[in-house]
């Protein structure tokens, strides 16, 4: 019997005993039915299997490739590890033993791993490690794996592969996994060889981190996990002289800058895009005193929630699809938009050809692929966007809020009809059910703002960004480029065990929540205290919305059934509180919070509200809908 | 549904943004300098495939230096989107050097394989056409013969033609490979003497 995931020798064991009794039998042909019977490749391909199936433990403890994998993590200061053991993975497993300093986090599904590694990179600026066995164990890594490389998170997957020799041969739990990764990665090896493992992993962990940060996966044979080596590991400077094609550009052209110099120093309507790459460049203190500096109001992101305190005075908002209609206003009437660490996504611009129609756009990013992409930019600058601010701060001129006293009474009057929408604070109740954006904004508030909210996907989501009120960066996680549903619990988990020094919450949708909820039992086991807010509107309420307003209110599939989630997490031994009324939010935030580990709070939220304003897909960023139908949202 | 305009009375309409890639298409010739190790060929093809990036051809082959290859990509795509095919090449770890040599003085060749039908009445015709062409007949059967040919795309294409008459059984084409005349060269800066082999 095949079992998905047993070690090799278990799920082989049939095979193993009769492969002698196959051999004596085919006398007339005594090298029975190897392929290539005779040669050395023919032997070598019976020895990897002999041995596969044997599942040998390494005699002694020299050092051999698991050793090496081991000390390149905690060489790298890659002490956490989230992971799934299997068949040919498991002679790492067998050392893990001897360096108690690496912590192992045994998952319940590899995807739980990678994004467990990925809100662990993004919670701390640090990589994260996943591991993951051969075939199921690495596809199961996939989604975290795209998830991290469309945001930009450095992550460092190790999966083990079959035999060297086996490879090509179909052999159990064998996949072409680097061929997978391929276009999902920063970069991707797959190593056969023990003596290449020191310098392929320095490669790997420089590569994930350094320019823009990305996932790079390194596929390793258990052969190669088990031979013997003596190979040193590199120093900084041999790893990036063997890299020759990999040399990111940190700080801006000169001529460049000055040119967004004189572009800023012109303009009587800037607008600052401030993406991710504020955060991954650690540049929060740039921004705002450039931003400072030349008095422009900061729009941001998805991904780029936090890179400013939403208190500030020149905080403007969330921009997008789902973004504050005055932000957006904003931009569609600017005369220069100044990009940082951004890449015009299409939830970003909508329509390119409507996009910001008065505005020059001066692009900072440190991936020069990002430029000219997806918007023609007059001033293009690539660099790493805290070092190419600090650079421009002393060109531009200084500005008093005062000289642009019009423009700012004009963002101020937009960001007030905003805020009187009939879209924009609703109350708390709705429908006789909670409103989601009161329990978002309750829950920022009774955190103190200081928490580290990771979101699943969805309406959720949306909702959050806008109304949880981010104040330091980093403490908003999402799932932006990839929109991966499941990603809050796992990611949530990473964070947690990379920033225990913050609250952290898990904010899901009732669909996101279960498709990853087996991690529930991680949470339990490793004492991992996250907090999970369920928004239960017991709907896929971003596909219902999209049914209501683009496919005629045909709800296929939108109806979503979900269990009795406070037996769920009594189940698991986790404390469960529930909230349906408005009085019962913040008691029910509060009794999580006194709880010391993971708990879970049930929010039973209206079953129909939309996120409004919403711009269709397809249109443009002044084509906002919002509202639908009679009632108001 | 509320669709207001939300442009704040501009002075008047301003044109469309540009919307990349959506100029002129014209033939672009660009050079790779990549590692030479296994799987590059895919990481690049992936890449361009990905990102649908047409590759009319491409021709890769050894260097002065065996640790590197060079491929001569031949796309057609505006301007703008052939420097976007150029950044994305960039990020790949195997890729040293892009340079795109469309306007540049080169030397521009591929070579062809074409099996003729040739019977001995036509044979001599064959042979004619061949030498005006610079190629050469590598082999001769009693029905046919295989022309081998190198020059330029369009010398090519008409040398086909030619012999198009005679009726082609099979034919080849390399794809071009170029090098810039003179002393200019694609070249790698900061290139280490020495690389170790690579395992992926």
């Amino acid at each position: 019997m095949f079992v998905r995931r047993a070690t090799s020798s278990e799920a082989t064991g049939d095979e193993n005993d009769e492969a002698p009794d196959q051999q004596m039998t085919m006398t007339s042909r005594p090298s029975g039915h190897v392929p290539g019977a005779g040669t050395t490749a023919a032997a070598e391909v019976e020895h990897a299997r002999s041995r596969m199936l044997r599942d040998q433990k390494p005699r002694g403890r020299t050092r051999i490739g698991a050793d090496v994998v081991c000390e390149a993590l905690l060489r790298q200061g890659a002490d956490v590890l989230f992971g799934y053991p299997g068949g040919v993975i498991l002679p790492l497993y067998d050392v893990f033993g001897d360096y108690p300093d690496l912590r192992h986090v045994l998952v319940r599904h590899e995807q739980g791993a990678a994004h467990a590694a990925d809100g662990f990179a993004r919670a701390t600026g640090h990589v994260g490690v996943c591991l993951g066995t051969s075939g199921p164990g690495a596809t199961n890594l996939v989604t975290g794996l795209a998830t991290a490389q469309l945001d930009s998170v450095p992550v460092v997957a190790i999966t083990g592969n079959v035999p060297a020799a086996l490879i090509g041969k179909d052999a159990f739990q064998e996949i072409d996994i680097t061929g997978i990764t391929l276009p999902m990665t920063k970069h991707n090896y797959l190593v056969r060889d023990a003596d290449e493992l020191p310098r392929v992993l320095a490669e790997a962990f420089h590569i994930a981190r350094t320019g823009r940060p990305g996932p790079v996966h390194v596929d390793i044979t258990k052969d190669a996990l088990q031979q013997e080596t003596q190979a040193p590991h590199p120093t900084d400077g041999e790893v990036s002289a063997g890299l020759p094609g990999f040399k990111p550009t940190f700080d801006g052209h000169p001529r460049q800058l000055k040119m967004a110099a004189q572009q800023i120093d012109r303009a009587e309507r800037p607008v600052i895009l401030a993406g991710h790459g504020i955060l991954v460049a650690d540049a929060v203190d740039e921004l705002r005193a450039f931003a400072e500096k030349a008095q422009i109001p900061v729009a941001w992101t998805l991904l780029g929630v936090g890179a400013i305190d939403e208190r500030h005075p020149l905080a403007y908002g969330f921009m997008g699809m789902h973004g504050w209609k005055h932000v957006n206003r904003a931009i569609q009437s600017a005369d220069l938009l100044i990009a940082l660490g951004m890449r015009f996504d299409d939830r970003v611009t909508g329509k390119v050809s409507t996009y910001a129609p008065g505005a020059k756009i001066v692009h900072v990013d440190i991936d020069p692929g990002e430029i000219g992409k997806n918007v023609a930019v007059e001033v293009p600058i690539v660099g790493d966007v805290g070092r190419v601010i600090a650079a421009l701060r002393p060109l531009v001129a200084q500005r008093r809020a005062e000289e642009r006293r019009a423009y700012f009474d004009e963002l101020a009057a937009w960001r007030r009809e905003s805020e009187a929408s009939s879209w924009h604070g609703s109350g708390a109740w709705r429908d006789g059910l909670l409103s989601a954006d009161y329990v978002v904004n309750r829950l920022g508030e009774l955190t103190g703002h200081e928490a580290t909210l990771v979101a699943d996907v969805g309406q959720h989501q949306m909702w959050l960004a806008r109304y949880a009120g981010f104040r330091r960066p980093n403490s908003h996680l999402s799932s932006g480029g990839l929109g991966t549903m499941g990603f809050a619990v796992p990611a949530a988990m990473g964070a947690a065990l990379g920033r225990p020094d913050h609250e952290t919450w898990a904010v899901c949708g009732d669909g996101g929540f279960q498709m990853t909820l087996q991690e529930l039992a991680t949470l339990v086991q490793d004492r991992i205290p996250v907090k999970i807010a369920l928004m239960d509107n017991k709907k896929l309420g971003m596909i219902r919305q999209w049914q209501e307003i683009i496919y005629g209110g045909n709800y296929h599939s939108a109806q979503m059934f979900g269990p009795d989630y406070l037996k769920l997490c009594e189940a698991y031994g986790i404390p469960a509180f529930k909230a349906s009324t408005p009085d019962e939010v913040d008691p029910a935030i509060e009794a999580a919070r006194a709880v010391d580990g993971p708990a879970f709070v049930w929010f039973e939220i209206a079953e129909a509200q939309n996120v409004f304003p919403m711009m269709p897909a397809g249109k443009g960023l002044s084509d906002l809908i919002e509202k639908w139908g009679g009632a108001d949202e | 549904m509320s669709n207001q305009n939300l442009s704040p009375t501009p002075a008047s309409d301003p044109p469309p943004r540009h919307v990349p890639g959506s100029g002129e298409a014209r033939r672009h010739v660009l050079v790779a300098v990549v590692n030479n190790r296994p799987g590059v060929l895919n990481r690049v093809s992936s890449l361009m495939r990905a990102r649908q990036f047409n590759i009319e051809s491409l021709a890769v082959g050894h260097t002065e230096r065996p640790d590197v290859s060079r491929m001569t990509i031949t796309v057609r795509g505006d301007d703008v989107a052939v420097e976007q095919v150029s950044k994305q090449l960039y990020r790949l770890i195997d890729v040293l050097k892009v340079q795109d040599v469309t306007g540049e003085r080169r030397i521009e060749h591929e070579l062809a394989l074409i099996k003729v039908r040739a019977t001995a009445s036509t044979r001599s015709e064959i042979v004619k056409i061949v030498e005006l062409y610079r190629g050469r007949i590598v082999d001769l059967g009693a029905d046919s013969a295989i022309v081998e040919a190198t020059g330029t795309e369009d010398e090519i294409d008409a040398l086909v033609a030619l012999v198009g008459g005679f009726g082609i059984k099979e034919m080849v084409r390399t794809g071009i490979v170029v090098m810039l005349r003179g002393s200019a060269a694609v070249e790698v800066e900061g290139l280490a003497e020495a690389k170790t082999e690579e395992v992926s």
